[in-house]
């Protein structure tokens, strides 16, 4: 299995870390609904097909990558930057990465 | 039925063979069950087996998308033991023992169940405190078990590297002694057998694709072979436990699916009397009847619906292997394929009444579903027939994530793929 990381990247599984479903969001810490901090932590779809979730790319820029992988085939069919340096991917892609591709 | 006994054995010998009658019936759906069981893996099946025996509701049926055993009870590294710390699961696995000792005498079956002893190995000083603090809630709730210095473990199993020199050098080991192996298959044919004896009808290749529905509650479900009724529809379908209960209209459940993997090797002559576990990783490897080296390790550690892994999962499996038995590092292995676990959030399974009206859940079985089949079917028609979890299985709620009180044997929190 596959991912390609936006910053480095298709790169082998193995330098990626499962972070989990990216589907499941915090709500806001202020927030008193004891139903719906049960659902970010228990509830998941589950469902079989394309699942949106989160790697992080521990051995690789330690950077954290939304994926979209089909969860029949294990194909992932697009990955996004997420977090605080979701802006600055334009900058880095001008930077010649090494090992990786740019696109 | 006829019964299965040494005197029909010689008898269908002296006839040739020709007078033995399939295990089970093939009906035609009836348009109204009592019952249906959607699942017709191992805990469908002895589901199904314990309505009819124990509760008296034959008028049942237990729908299979596939042929009978297809999914994980074929699939599993048939291991079969209650070494638990916490009492809600030591309570149940216990119960699955107890079942498990009697089950081929009952079924009329021989499901091989061979309680050969599971040995935990440790690695550390440390590890071994776990152990004894393990070995010790284990006897405190009734269950046998031993703690084994280095020199014990090398003379139970004659193959392990014990000189103490390996990467991960064994200290010593948790044994315990009562559990072992069944023969997988068995049981699901066993209880099938059964269940078809009293009256309960086996519905392969009907795959549910929807439920039928009187305002909230469920009255029964739609399959390629028509629409079939009851009073009472329990789920118990493993890996597809999210994709049957949206049929349902239950979009969300503490379950994540993954791919579990597991291996055998070629025949060899006997050398691993037990089964075994590598504590610095994890791995488990027993010996089947005929001679391969049964074993596996760790889920893939990411969603899937796949039936099959990737190759990490192998390195990691075969090197801990061979790190344990360096004589093993020359076999070949014959076959791998993966199935699909119902991971819960908190490792523990979920058997309880609802989610909707009519229904009935069983789900959530990790890795650990094969074990449980005899008392996962006892609980789980206790439940359907008295609307009502008995007292081994009341803890198994799907409550438990909401009111904090998660049965986490493991310690690890809501990271299902951990458990």
């Amino acid at each position: 299995m596959r991912i390609r990381c936006p910053w480095c990247g298709e790169r082998d599984h193995r330098e990626f870390t499962y972070i989990g479903a990216a589907s499941a969001i915090r709500p806001p810490i202020a927030s008193t609904d004891m139903e719906a901090h049960k659902s970010y932590v228990y509830d998941r779809a589950n469902t079989p097909g394309d699942h949106d979730e989160i790697w992080l790319h521990t051995g690789g820029c330690r950077r954290h990558v939304r994926v979209r992988r089909n969860t029949t085939t294990h194909a992932v069919s697009a990955s996004e930057p997420v977090g605080p340096w979701r802006d600055t991917l334009d900058a880095l892609n001008t930077v010649d990465p090494v090992g990786g591709d740019k696109t | 039925m006829k019964r299965y006994s040494a005197f029909s054995i010689v008898k269908n010998a002296l006839t040739g063979n020709k007078d033995w009658s399939p295990a089970w019936r093939k009906p035609e759906p009836k348009a109204r069950y009592d019952v249906i069981i959607i699942g017709g893996g191992g805990h469908g099946l002895s589901t199904a087996y314990y309505l009819a025996s124990m509760h008296g509701i034959k008028n049942v049926a237990v729908v299979e998308k596939g042929y009978l055993g297809s999914g994980n009870i074929g699939r599993n590294t048939t291991i079969v033991r209650s070494n638990y710390r916490l009492p809600a699961n030591s309570a149940f696995y216990e119960k699955s023992m107890e079942l498990w000792r009697e089950l081929s005498h009952e079924l009329n079956f021989n499901v091989m169940f061979s309680p050969r002893g599971v040995l935990n190995l440790a690695h550390t000083p440390g590890q071994m405190d776990t152990y004894a603090e393990r070995g010790n809630q284990m006897r405190l709730m009734g269950v046998r078990s031993e703690l084994l210095d280095r020199d014990q473990v090398g003379r139970l199993n004659p193959g392990l590297d014990v000189s103490g020199s390996s990467r991960f050098p064994i200290e010593g080991g948790l044994l315990q002694p009562d559990a072992g192996n069944a023969r997988h298959d068995a049981v699901a044919w066993g209880y099938a057998r059964a269940a078809d004896a009293l009256g309960v009808d086996i519905l392969e290749n009907t795959e549910v694709s929807g439920f039928l529905k009187e305002g909230d509650r469920i009255v029964g479900v739609e399959t390629n072979r028509g629409e079939i009724r009851a009073d009472k529809v329990g789920v118990a379908v493993a890996g597809n436990t999210s994709r049957v209960m949206k049929m349902a209209g239950v979009d969300a459940l503490p379950i994540e699916s993954t791919v579990l993997q597991a291996f055998v090797s070629e025949s060899i002559k006997p050398i691993i009397p037990n089964v075994v576990t590598f504590g610095a990783g994890h791995l488990y490897v027993s010996q089947s009847d005929k001679g391969g080296l049964v074993f596996g390790g760790n889920i893939d550690y990411y969603n899937s619906y796949a039936q099959r892994g990737n190759l990490p999962v192998w390195e990691e499996v075969t090197s801990e292997l061979v790190s344990m038995f360096p004589n093993f590092a020359r076999l070949r292995l014959l076959r791998s394929w993966g199935g699909i676990m119902d991971m819960s959030m908190d490792g523990s399974p979920i058997i309880t009444t609802g989610p909707l009206p009519g229904m009935y859940l069983n789900a959530g079985w990790c890795y650990g579903g094969f074990k449980a089949t005899p008392a996962s079917g006892w609980c789980f028609a206790h439940t359907i027939a008295n609307d009502k979890a008995h007292d081994i299985n009341s803890a198994f709620t799907l409550e438990r994530f909401k009111d904090g009180r998660p049965i986490d044997e493991l310690g690890a929190g809501p990271t299902p793929w951990y458990h």
